[in-house]
């Protein structure tokens, strides 16, 4: 009788609890077998009692009690420039956070398949994977819409996944075959999608490029915006204070993101930096320090800082304090220059994947099981996709010349020598 | 001044260079919404030497834009706005200064076309004057048709007169690809004739089609830019001694048009090329290179050769500056040469 009154008044009182169907609210005293039955006709989940049933099939799993969401604290951010910053509390929905932690391990799966690929020597050349960073590219994603614009550096991988392309394309564009979003011309810096500008090579230039989508968000009038992406390496680049200056002058709704890993390349931040408080070097910026290990005060911050843009107030500056497992690329093993308990340390207390999945846990949002019935379908993903990957044919040779210009008509394009001519099509 | 052909009563005007670039790049911001011009003192000075004269004042802060003395920053704000779909014309004070953003210019513009499969074009003109000048020393006097021409993923132009100026600008803000249009300061204030045809908005000079200014049967010369101006007057002196040459106006770099060179060598054989850039790696040798290649070779009656600016970086008294660019004596001589008289 207590619990159903508690029940009734966690209903009526929170606001946050959404009964997922729409159905009239009715608590009833039904037993725990017919609770079984009901949940599966569509009754809010929160009104079962079977707290401490253990299912063992998926079906019976999904009518289990979850929360439809929850409130988390976030850590405050640092400020600069700024009276008042993102809010230090947030709900998650527990839609969101299957969604989220599923591409998470999506990203870091993938990432790590590419570093096994890389191994077999089937991908070649640079490849810079973001294992540690997924809550930067999955939190950013979930504070945009897909109208919204993105440019990052090399290390791309997540966000070309979290922008829409699929790990197939992307695995595929690793491995150079044709099936890859780039059709094998690009290569792991070189990834393009719909509202996603890549993937650059040359550190720095991708930011005044991000000012310049900006300069078109606001000049085509439609209330988008522009996240530009750089590390902390990048961050002592001339060509960055030009974009600053320009984007602040003629108040460009451009997001400009530091990703701060600590490490550009082998060189630590307190050897690259007279200054490390990267989200202060706009100067007339204002800026926000967020953890960028946790999804949720990436999100936030992202909410803030879009809305700031979108209202015309000119760019805004975000440093996220992230951490990449990995060396600098795969030629870097990544531990001549920061020591393997550092890297153990972070691993063990601030994994955003684990700080995630320990708070959807703790918190009733899903159960342990689940998530696990997620990394197994995860898995089943990235591995298809390698497959394809590996067994996709290398574009044809004939293609060779193909893309040089757009719109053109075909054209001949000289090879190693004279007699040698590709075919160029637009 | 009028012309008269068949039955149609054609008047011509003179235009200069600066008003013809300026005229074209005013109907191309008229056409097309999506056009845009930024760079140094291109809006309220009307521009430092004067092409963007009155196109702040008819189309305001929003398509023409000053900027900050940034060009990497700028380049790339531009290169960015034409991946996102602006159509934007990148002014470079002189090209001296694109160095300072040639990366952009490369690496973010001319590659990505093929670096993204065909994904992503990049629709953007950077414009400005390339080239000797007169006085202006070392660091800006600079011929970058060479470096910009050696890049796949570029086109490249370098207008002469004034209906090259209007109609290569015109066609390569509607290119939608990156097009890099060289210009000369000293041609800016030369008035040209300008054909009726050429006062139509919808006038264009193809890129990579060459155009041949004078018919000849002699010698082949080739050049591009002001010295085609000087290949003129050395074959009109020339033409007094009876020598004729055909005096080819390249107008694009790359693509270049080598079946017009062709053609012209296989019927006079014999070419000189003419060109004010430095001589190592530069246009005439790409020219040289390519004629051996082909069917011309065979055609050829002596080694063809090239004139170009001298082999340093440019000296600022007069007498030096002088003899370190192509002039017409240095082109008579040459061609003489080759015809072995």
């Amino acid at each position: 009788m207590r619990k159903m009154l508690a029940a009734v008044s966690r209903v009526l009182s929170g606001a946050s609890q959404k009964p997922s169907h729409g159905l009239a609210l009715l608590p009833s005293l039904v037993s725990n077998s017919r609770l079984k039955q009901s949940s599966h006709f569509g009754l809010p989940k929160c009104w079962d009692y079977s707290h401490s049933l253990k299912q063992a099939s998926r079906v019976l799993v999904a009518s289990r009690n979850f929360a439809n969401d929850a409130t988390f604290e976030i850590k405050k951010c640092d400020l600069h420039r700024l009276e008042e910053g993102p809010p230090v509390t947030t709900v998650l929905t527990r839609e969101d956070g299957l969604k989220y932690y599923r591409m998470m391990q999506t990203v870091r799966r993938m990432e790590l398949k590419a570093d096994q690929l890389y191994k077999q020597k089937i991908i070649r050349g640079f490849c810079h994977l973001c294992d540690g960073q997924e809550a930067c590219c999955v939190g950013l994603e979930a504070g945009i819409k897909p109208t919204d614009h993105l440019i990052t550096a090399y290390r791309a991988h997540g966000f070309t996944f979290t922008r829409g392309l699929s790990v197939r394309e992307i695995l595929a564009e690793l491995t150079g075959r044709k099936g890859g979003c780039a059709k094998g011309k690009g290569g792991s810096m070189h990834m393009y999608a719909k509202n996603f500008y890549g993937g650059n090579g040359i550190v720095g230039a991708q930011v005044p490029l991000g000012a310049g989508i900006a300069l078109a968000c606001k000049y085509n009038g439609k209330d988008e915006v522009c996240l530009t992406l750089y590390g902390d390496g990048a961050a002592n680049q001339g060509q960055i204070f030009e974009a600053y200056n320009m984007a602040a002058l003629w108040k460009l709704p451009c997001i400009f993101i530091c990703e701060n890993n600590r490490y550009g390349m082998g060189t630590s931040v307190e050897r690259a930096a007279a200054s490390t408080d990267y989200y202060k070097r706009g100067d007339f910026i204002p800026g926000l320090r967020v953890d960028g290990m946790d999804i949720l005060c990436v999100r936030e911050a992202t909410r803030f800082a879009a809305a700031y843009c979108r209202s015309g107030k000119g760019p805004i500056l975000m440093e996220l304090q992230t951490y990449r497992y990995h060396g600098h690329s795969m030629s870097d093993p990544g531990v001549s220059y920061r020591t393997r308990e550092e890297i153990q340390e972070v691993r063990s207390k601030s994994d955003p994947i684990m700080l995630l999945k320990d708070r959807m846990v703790n918190s009733n949002l899903a159960s342990v099981e689940e998530l696990k019935e997620i990394d197994v379908e995860v898995r089943k993903e990235i591995e298809d996709a390698a497959q394809f990957a590996t067994a996709d044919p290398e574009p044809p040779l004939e293609e060779l010349g193909y893309h040089i210009y757009s719109s053109d008509p075909p054209f001949e394009v000289r090879g190693a020598n004279q007699w040698i001519k590709f075919k160029s099509v637009s | 001044m009028a012309a008269v052909s068949g039955l149609v009563w054609r008047p011509l005007r003179q235009v200069t260079v600066r008003d013809a670039i300026n005229q074209g790049m005013d109907e191309e911001l008229e056409r097309d919404e999506k056009v845009f011009l930024l760079g140094e003192e291109v809006a309220q000075y009307d521009g430092a030497y004067k092409v963007s004269r009155g196109l702040w004042k008819k189309y305001g802060d929003k398509r023409i834009i000053d900027t900050p003395i940034s060009e990497m920053g700028f380049a790339g704000i531009a290169v960015g706005a034409a991946m996102a779909g602006l159509r934007p014309i990148c002014e470079f004070m002189t090209f001296n200064f694109s160095m300072q953003a040639i990366d952009q210019v490369i690496n973010s513009a001319a590659k990505t076309y093929y670096m993204s499969g065909g994904l992503q074009s990049v629709p953007i003109v950077f414009r400005g004057p390339n080239g000797a000048s007169a006085g202006v020393a070392a660091q800006h006097s600079q011929c970058f048709a060479a470096w910009y021409g050696h890049c796949p993923g570029l086109k490249v132009v370098s207008p002469w007169n004034s209906e090259d100026a209007k109609g290569l600008i015109k066609s390569a803000i509607r290119d939608n690809n990156p097009v890099v249009v060289l210009e000369n300061e000293l041609m800016y204030g030369v008035p040209f004739e300008f054909p009726s045809e050429a006062q139509s908005k919808d006038f264009l000079v193809p890129i990579g089609k060459a155009k041949i200014e004078r018919q000849g049967t002699h010698i082949t010369v080739v050049s591009h830019s002001r010295p085609v101006g000087h290949c003129l007057e050395a074959a009109a002196v020339l033409s007094k001694e009876g020598v004729e040459c055909e005096v080819i106006n390249m107008r694009t770099i790359r693509p270049m048009d080598m079946e017009t060179i062709e053609a012209s060598v296989m019927k006079t054989n014999h070419l000189v090329t003419v060109e004010g850039g430095w001589p190592q790696f530069g246009v005439g040798a790409e020219i040289c290179a390519r004629i051996m290649e082909g069917p011309a070779f065979n055609f050829l009656d002596a080694p063809a050769v090239r004139v170009t600016g001298a082999d340093v970086p440019m000296p600022y008294a007069k007498i030096l500056e002088d003899n370190s660019i192509p002039q017409v004596k240095d082109i008579i001589f040459a061609i003489k040469k080759t015809l072995n008289i």
